[in-house]
């Protein structure tokens, strides 16, 4: 039988071992004062005269000014993006096409420091995230779609592929570069042009990336980036001579631009967000399912559409589940962006953090039970530490509401059969996770939870191979692998 | 002394019923009185074809492509009474092999549409195409029969089920195939069929919440209402060809992928 | 472990009511955070404090058929003053040789605070019947160890005998007397994260004070996935009985940059209970001169040169 255990015994005093700050030297990124719109492959002003600041989320320090796009600037943009589609860029062979996307590709891999510092210095993202995940898989998202350009008769059997002509695309701010990506990738290497409008409070990837373009010695109007805000999509969006529209965003935004663009014949993707279910199952492997949940909320701070927001557990292991994960809790390390040890984050923007802050008072003010690790968060910037709420009712808001920050809900179930009705009864469906070692009960919860993408035992995994995109008021359209093609074509046949 | 006919008496198809408009309208169309169905008949409707969807997403592709197949048997019983509700004998032909032909697709869908993805990591990942949900058809006005037979078809053979406006001027083809459809395998609920005016019944399709796609191939020319309508709840507003064609069953598909980890 | 919890902390029952629930291990998702944790970036005086703990946390090992007298004295020398020039640097935690060689080892370490650990058992296969491997652990404590790393017998473990394994480590644990037992899974033999659990929780459920990866004499030895795996079993233990089991991976562990992984790795799962020579150790025989290297490097800013280090 065990022996007496040594539990007792007096233990030396252990190390108080606090790692001494790790930060990524910020002087590989010069950043300019002042950056115009890119408009048939120049440095423009705007037409509008108007600029706004860009700024670190992290301490409001001031990084640069940012054109903002006005109508008249929106209209020079697709008509330098009409130009191109209708000269040059048709007259290239599709696989001199993707030679272009493959230089961008090496481009992006040779400028990735760069890059990983102005995203999460302008994003507030851990330089961890920006480094291992953001940048690389940007790049590897245009060297994936390079491979088609002169191949895409193949991946339609018994069809024409054509290009459509110019697409007005629009990019939220939670993966600047990698968004950027997933749109002008495919988009070009289906033979279109592109107007693309970063989010307001993420400019300086995209603007960087107009400089890798000219590296790449792109033909110019290919490529047209115009900065602004929520007037400047708007604008956009309703362009008379688009072809194509792709918008990743918010559920409200994404109906207007349905509305917008009901009749007109123009092509629509929408990659919309929401409530994503993250199922426990009481014989799954547990510690590694308590990184899945942290993986699933708090990476990029929870600014990730399909952020596992909504943990569903499974009763009979609740407790130690949740005992583990607030336990993990207290290991993330909340702080400057650009230092290597850092977990989590700066919240985007004061208006995000606004929205975090109001939604966690309404879950208190439902009876949850809120959890907050000890930690102290920086006074300048927007912070907000990671959070849980136990005994979330499904009909709480935050059960249902999309946060868009570190923050979970927890409720319990008791049968795979309430696991699935609970992770369905949403009008949403991008993503859901689930974790048991029992491989018929993962296939048999794949095939009855309505998303468009189910992690099991994983979450939070992106490939430029594997098709992205939701169910329902997640939006329509999918993006990435041979299914990211199609929303960029029109068929003869 | 001549035999007076017994005539037939045309009422919608709902949830595998002939119901009355629960209005009590009808309208005149092709000389006989063709119920004109209302919101709620819509409304029925729709919630037949929920009622309807888990277990006919749910049933093997094997057996829904024999189900569709069965149909087309039904129809070809039924030739000569189809024959006088549309353009004659080559239209019911054309019809019946078009069933067919979309009935060999359920099984062989995925592989054509869905596949392993080699994702950069340890992690098996495959996409595998799945029905929608609850889909709106506007059937075109002509042809009566093959119109209608096309569009219902590819909605049908991945699983989805369909609430369908039929031919406003030639109703009777509609009327005609959902007594081959009541007679053949397809489960109650499957396939719903509403006459009356499409003007009425299209924007109520396309503003239901519980409504996933709404198919406006047959609507013609001006759409802008339903597709103003159908944003409220993200609807998929599909226009398509009217040639057969895996891509028109495609059109009615959600992409589902799913990872798992590779390791001992 | 939801049923465990019911039971008082304090109250002896069977095994199985004990334990934590053996649960199983996604190798994926481990390996991941393993990965993660090694690029924590450690920088200035947190670099110092980890390398100083390093030392003294090692186990400096020298279990090789040609061992001598000679060979044991020298590194016994080392292990006190690990840097004769530098009196600040620590004496290493204990010194690992066979059983031939403790008596050597207990006499130049007398007085010094360095403890003598002693494979026994058969190391490293364990192949022996159980009467020897029993004799090999008293003759060992006989002669003056302080401590006994004996390995599991995979043969037993592999083909399903638990009940074999368990008696085995419950009679070297009485065996050991007062010597503390560090039980060798041999994780290179064992095939899975799974397989590593389950030893991990039979190993404490019978006895053991530690749990060691490897004997260094199969490859893979110790690797930070590993570590990570056995260091959540502790983690287990510790929160269904209030046991603290130490650990320690061995083997392959070469470099200062690893051995300060190895302790984020334990700084993150278990925290700073742990951050002790009592609870974690490095099996090691060629760690120590790189960490006193990193260490004057860290000092004087110049990167430095074998030739400034004893080799021993």
């Amino acid at each position: 039988m065990a022996a007496k255990s040594p539990a007792t015994r007096a233990v030396p005093s252990p190390l108080e071992w606090e790692y001494a700050p790790a930060p990524e030297a910020r002087d590989i990124l010069a950043l300019e004062d002042r950056y115009g719109l890119y408009i048939g492959g120049e440095q423009v002003a705007p037409r509008s005269r108007k600029w706004f600041p860009t700024i670190s989320p992290a301490t409001e320090e001031h990084l640069a000014e940012v054109a903002l796009a006005g109508p008249r600037d929106v209209d020079l943009a697709v008509q330098a993006a009409r130009g191109a589609f209708e000269g040059e860029w048709s007259a290239l062979r599709p696989a001199e096409r993707a030679k272009y996307l493959f230089r961008i590709a090496r481009l992006i891999q040779e400028r990735s420091r760069e890059l990983a510092v102005a995203e999460s210095l302008n994003g507030g993202k851990p330089i961890k995230e920006s480094r291992d995940v953001d940048i690389p898989l940007a790049a590897a998202h245009f060297f994936y779609y390079a491979g088609w350009a002169d191949k895409l008769e193949y991946a339609f059997p018994n069809r024409k592929p054509r290009p459509l002509g110019v697409a007005g695309q629009i990019i939220p701010w939670n993966f600047p570069l990698l968004m950027l990506s997933w749109k002008i990738a495919p988009a070009l290497a289906c033979g279109n042009t592109v107007v693309l409008k970063p989010a307001e409070t993420t400019p300086l990837t995209a603007l960087i990336f107009t400089d890798i373009c000219r590296q790449a010695g792109l033909p110019a109007g290919v490529v047209n980036i115009i900065t602004g805000d929520g007037s400047t999509g708007a604008h956009l969006v309703k362009h008379p001579d688009l072809d194509k529209v792709a918008f990743t965003g918010s559920t409200g935004v994404g109906k207007a631009i349905r509305r917008e663009l009901a009749g007109t014949g123009v092509k629509l993707t929408l990659e919309l967000g929401r409530k994503a279910a993250n199922i426990i199952f009481d014989d799954c492997a547990l510690d590694q399912a308590v990184e899945g949940v942290v993986h699933g909320i708090y990476f990029n701070q929870g600014h990730v559409c399909c952020a596992g927001s909504r943990l569903l557990v499974q009763e009979s292991i609740y407790e130690p589940l949740v005992a583990k994960l607030k336990r993990r809790l207290r290991t993330i390390r909340v702080g400057d962006p650009l230092d290597k040890n850092t977990d989590l984050g700066a919240i985007n923007s004061r208006m995000q953090l606004d929205r975090i802050r109001e939604l966690v008072a309404s879950g208190e003010g439902d009876g949850a039970e809120m959890y907050q690790p000890p930690c102290r968060l920086p006074e300048r910037g927007y912070w907000f530490a990671p959070t849980v709420f136990t005994n979330v009712a499904q009909s709480s808001r935050i059960a249902q509401e999309e946060i868009f920050g570190p923050v979970l809900s927890v409720l319990t179930f008791r049968t795979p059969e309430e696991a699935v009705e609970k992770a369905n009864n949403t009008p949403y469906g991008l993503s859901a996770g689930v974790w048991t070692e029992k491989g018929s009960r993962i296939l048999w919860m794949a095939e009855r939870l309505r998303a468009g993408v189910v992690w099991a035992n994983t979450f939070n995994r992106f490939d430029p191979t594997s098709p992205f995109g939701g169910y329902k008021e997640s939006g329509f359209g999918r993006e990435g692998g041979l299914h990211g093609l199609e929303p960029y074509l029109r068929f003869d046949r | 002394m001549s035999r007076i006919a017994v005539r037939k008496t045309y009422k919608l198809y709902i949830g595998g019923k002939f119901p009355r408009s629960e209005s009590g309208r009808t309208y005149e169309a092709e000389g006989q009185n063709v119920a004109r169905a209302s919101r709620k008949d819509a409304r029925d409707a729709v919630q037949a074809a929920r009622g309807a969807f888990p277990k006919w997403a749910g049933a093997t592709p094997y057996n829904r492509g024999q189900v569709l197949y069965r149909l087309a048997e039904m129809m070809e019983t039924r030739a000569a009474d189809l024959s006088r509700s549309c353009s004659g004998r080559r239209e019911v032909e054309r019809a019946i092999d078009r069933v067919v032909w979309y009935a060999g697709w359920a099984d062989k869908l995925p592989q054509v549409l869905g596949g392993s993805n080699p994702v950069a990591g340890p992690y098996f990942n495959f996409t595998a195409p799945e029905p929608t949900g609850v889909v709106a058809v506007l059937a075109p006005e002509l042809p009566p029969l093959e119109g209608l037979v096309s569009r219902i078809a590819p909605v049908i053979v991945s699983g989805n089920t369909a609430v369908v406006v039929t031919s406003e001027t030639r109703p009777l083809a509609a009327l005609e195939l959902a007594e081959a459809i009541a007679t053949s395998d397809l489960p109650d609920g499957v396939v719903n069929l509403l006459t009356g005016y499409r003007s009425e019944l299209g924007p109520i399709l396309a503003a239901h919440m519980d409504v996933n796609a709404i198919d406006v191939t047959g609507a013609g020319g001006e759409t802008t209402e339903l597709e103003i309508l159908a944003a409220d709840n993200v609807k998929r507003v599909i226009r398509a060809g009217s040639e057969q064609s895996p891509w028109e069953i495609s059109a009615f598909l959600e992409s589902k992928t799913v990872w798992h980890p590779v390791g001992v | 472990m939801a049923q465990a919890q019911l039971l008082p902390r304090d109250l002896e029952l069977p095994l199985d009511l004990r334990l934590p629930r053996v649960g199983s291990v996604d190798a994926v998702a481990l390996e991941a955070r393993a990965g993660e944790l090694a690029k924590r970036s450690i920088k200035k005086g947190s670099k110092l404090a980890a390398l100083d703990l390093a030392i003294r946390m090692m186990d400096l090992t020298t279990l090789e058929g040609a061992d001598t007298p000679g060979k044991v004295s020298a590194l016994c020398a080392k292990a006190m003053h690990p840097d004769p020039a530098d009196p600040t640097i620590p004496s290493v935690a204990a010194v690992c040789v066979y059983p031939n060689l403790v008596a050597v080892a207990k006499s130049r370490l007398a007085g010094s605070g360095v403890r003598v650990a002693s494979v026994a058992t058969a190391f490293p296969s364990g192949q022996s019947p159980i009467d020897v491997k029993l004799a090999d652990v008293r003759e060992a404590v006989a002669l003056g160890a302080d401590e006994i790393d004996m390995v599991i017998d995979r043969g037993a473990f592999l083909s399903g005998r638990y009940a074999k394994l368990i008696d085995e480590i419950v009679r070297v644990k009485e065996a050991c007397g007062s010597a503390h037992l560090k039980v060798i899974l041999e994780t290179g033999e064992l095939g899975t994260y799974d397989n590593v659990r389950r030893a991990s929780l039979l190993a404490i459920a019978a006895g053991a004070n530690f749990i060691k990866t490897s004997t260094g004499k199969v490859t893979p030895a110790a690797t930070l996935p590993v570590t990570l795996c056995m260091l959540e079993v502790i983690r287990d233990v510790h929160d269904e009985t209030g046991r603290m089991i130490g650990m320690k991976p061995a083997g392959g562990i070469r470099t200062a940059k690893q051995a300060i992984q190895y302790l984020c790795v334990l700084n993150e799962t278990l925290g700073t209970a742990w951050m002790t020579p009592e609870l974690f150790r490095f099996g090691a025989s060629s760690l120590l001169n790189d960490v006193l290297m990193q260490i004057r490097k860290q000092r004087t800013g110049s990167y430095q040169s074998g030739d400034y280090f004893t080799i021993d």
